[in-house]
């Protein structure tokens, strides 16, 4: 990010989300995110069958008209289970990226604004939680904690927040010698209401973005550790939960695990474009020049 | 270029130290009897009571964070509870396999991915260009265990081209390689996209400064201005980004090894993790770390090779 866009003067208030829909994959991604949010949103209602809802006459099905994506072992919809994992997904994604978000909110603005030995300690902390292999870390977490879904976003804030503290840093770097927030300085704002009215709008946009891209890292490691037993557990229906139990009968059944998949494919893809396309549409000029 | 270094350096060991203090912290930090919670409700009260001895349970507790800092500094990472083997002997040999998979993943991603950024930055705003961009961003966050499993169903399981389980025969070069291929693959398909595009966007911007322009007036030809002068600027935010991408290309590798079930670091963390062992896990991850602090070191210093101003600037 450039140091002029953090002080670009704002555009019209509708003008960035015109942009986004209007460009083809940000038009695409939108619709492909919004479809995910209701199907988690109104999942009771748009599931065909209920998701724990065991029928062992029809285990193992491939798919066909009446459960499109098939059955898994215990003969339940593997469609409606999809549907209520994202319902999981979603809600890990939600509230471990809001934790991470809070978190290197908090310590971006901290170091930003206090002193040149305060910034140089909360660099150095966020420099050795980026260190941490986040598999691994998680799965030593996991075993001291044991594994739920308290845990999970306890280690989805701790490995993301790195993130959000080094842009958010950057940003009140580039903004305290802006000449906006100077004038403040100088009319007896405090640094609070400084932080609070005349930095957080500009860190909007950025925050963002990178909310948008780590929301697949987040899905990505939501299913890795429910796919090694150490996410959700069974039997709320999630998608790396589902993989796991594909996974186990891969030989049998391999449309189990492929139907898994297929939410996390899409929505990581989703997501992804999202974030691109709000980039291209929050920064007009980069886009211009790609 | 020798001060900078040592600087990098410097930071690199204050950055492992204060990992190594945040994971006390939190080892510390969880309520109840740690030895109970780390080996689980069904270790012995000895295998506990060798636990609490062997961390320092008993001593204050930061005389704890500086034992437990100098030990794993030392390499000492503790005793396995259950093979009573030194952690840090299980580690450093399942490392090298772990490591050689990532290295195999990244080399192929990177073999395709700096032509295709290169082919696309040649051709800006053409339909190629556009088809590139939208796999490679397609690609990017797809997790490694996830295209794992699907080359696994595919390869092995459908096409039965590829064996499915293990790393091959230990004596067996061909039979290894064999084995090493779709967990490669895997690891490397989010990566040729990730290289794919920083390639491109680095090439683009090492294209439009004035001495590739003065080149061109000179008549070199476009493929050669790339390849001679402009890669090899180019590919500098690679290296970078590869440093620091370590620590995720080995997450992915982790969990490769477990669906693959290939002998490796993951596999040893899965299978601590399902006994409960922790100090392998610990080990485990204070390993990876040191790693990661040695690969952006690495990294910093081929860099400061390639750009000296990079470095001149620190």
């Amino acid at each position: 990010m450039s140091n002029r866009t953090a002080i670009a003067t704002r555009a019209p208030r509708f003008a960035t989300l015109r942009r986004l829909l209007s460009s083809p994959t940000g038009g695409l991604a939108s619709l492909a995110v919004a479809a995910f949010v209701i199907a988690a949103i109104a999942a009771p209602l748009v599931a065909p069958y209920d998701p724990n809802a065991i029928n062992p006459i029809n285990r193992m099905q491939g798919p066909s008209a009446a459960h499109w994506l098939g059955t898994d072992q215990l003969g339940r919809d593997l469609l409606s289970r999809i549907i209520f994992g994202t319902r999981t997904a979603l809600y890990i994604a939600l509230v471990g990226t809001a934790a991470a978000l809070g978190v290197g909110m908090a310590m971006g603005m901290i170091a930003g604004l206090g002193g040149k030995v305060v910034d140089s300690v909360l660099v150095l902390i966020n420099d050795s939680i980026k260190s941490l292999p986040l598999v691994l870390f998680a799965l030593a977490l996991v075993t001291i904690y044991g594994a739920s879904i308290a845990a999970l976003i306890v280690i989805i804030a701790i490995s993301m927040a790195p993130g959000y503290f080094r842009v958010v840093r950057n940003q009140v770097l580039v903004l305290r010698s802006a000449d906006f927030v100077i004038a403040a300085q100088s009319m007896g704002a405090s640094r609070l209401r400084v932080a609070a009215t005349h930095m957080l709008p500009n860190l909007i946009g950025p925050i963002l973005v990178l909310i948008a891209m780590d929301i697949p890292a987040v899905i990505g490691i939501e299913s890795g550790l429910s796919f090694l037993g150490q996410g959700i557990q069974p039997p709320k229906s999630s998608w790396g939960n589902m993989l796991s139990e594909g996974y186990t009968y891969v030989r049998q059944a391999p449309h189990i695990a492929v139907a898994a998949g297929l939410p996390i494919v899409l929505s990581t893809i989703a997501f992804t474009f999202l974030g691109e396309s709000l980039r291209d549409a929050l920064d007009p000029r980069r886009a211009v020049r790609r | 270029m020798m001060s900078y270094l040592v600087r990098r350096l410097v930071l690199g060991l204050l950055v492992l130290v204060v990992a190594m203090l945040l994971l006390f912290v939190l080892i510390y930090a969880v309520p109840g009897d740690p030895a109970t919670i780390a080996l689980g409700p069904r270790a012995s009260e000895a295998q506990k009571a060798f636990f609490r001895e062997q961390m320092g349970l008993d001593q204050p507790l930061a005389v704890q964070a500086a034992s437990f800092l100098w030990n794993l500094l030392q390499g000492d990472f503790g005793t396995d509870i259950l093979s009573q083997r030194p952690v840090a002997d299980l580690v450093f040999s399942a490392l090298p396999r772990t490591v050689t998979l990532a290295v195999a993943g990244v080399v192929w991603a990177a073999l395709l991915g700096v032509p295709l950024g290169i082919w696309a930055a040649l051709r800006p705003g053409t339909f190629i260009d556009w088809v590139i961009g939208l796999i490679s961003t397609s690609v990017v966050a797809l997790p490694a265990f996830l295209m794992a499993i699907y080359a696994l169903i595919l390869f092995s399981v459908t096409l039965g081209w590829f064996p499915a389980i293990g790393a091959g025969d230990p004596g067996d070069l061909a039979d290894q390689l064999h084995h090493l291929v779709l967990p490669a693959f895997a690891i490397g398909v989010a990566w040729v996209g990730y290289i794919a595009r920083l390639v491109r966007v680095s090439m683009l911007e090492t294209l439009a400064q004035p001495h590739v322009r003065t080149y061109r007036a000179f008549g070199v030809p476009d493929l050669r201005i790339a390849l001679r002068y402009v890669l090899p600027i180019a590919v500098v935010p690679v290296i970078s980004v590869l440093g620091v991408g370590i620590g995720n290309l080995l997450s992915g590798a982790v969990l490769v090894e477990v669906v693959f079930s290939r002998p490796g670091l993951g596999s040893l963390a899965y299978d601590a993790v399902i006994s409960r062992n922790f100090p392998v896990l610990l080990g485990a991850v204070v390993v990876t770390t040191a790693l990661y602090v040695a690969a952006n070191f690495i990294a910093d210093t081929l860099i400061a090779w390639l750009d000296p101003r990079l470095a001149e600037k620190g």
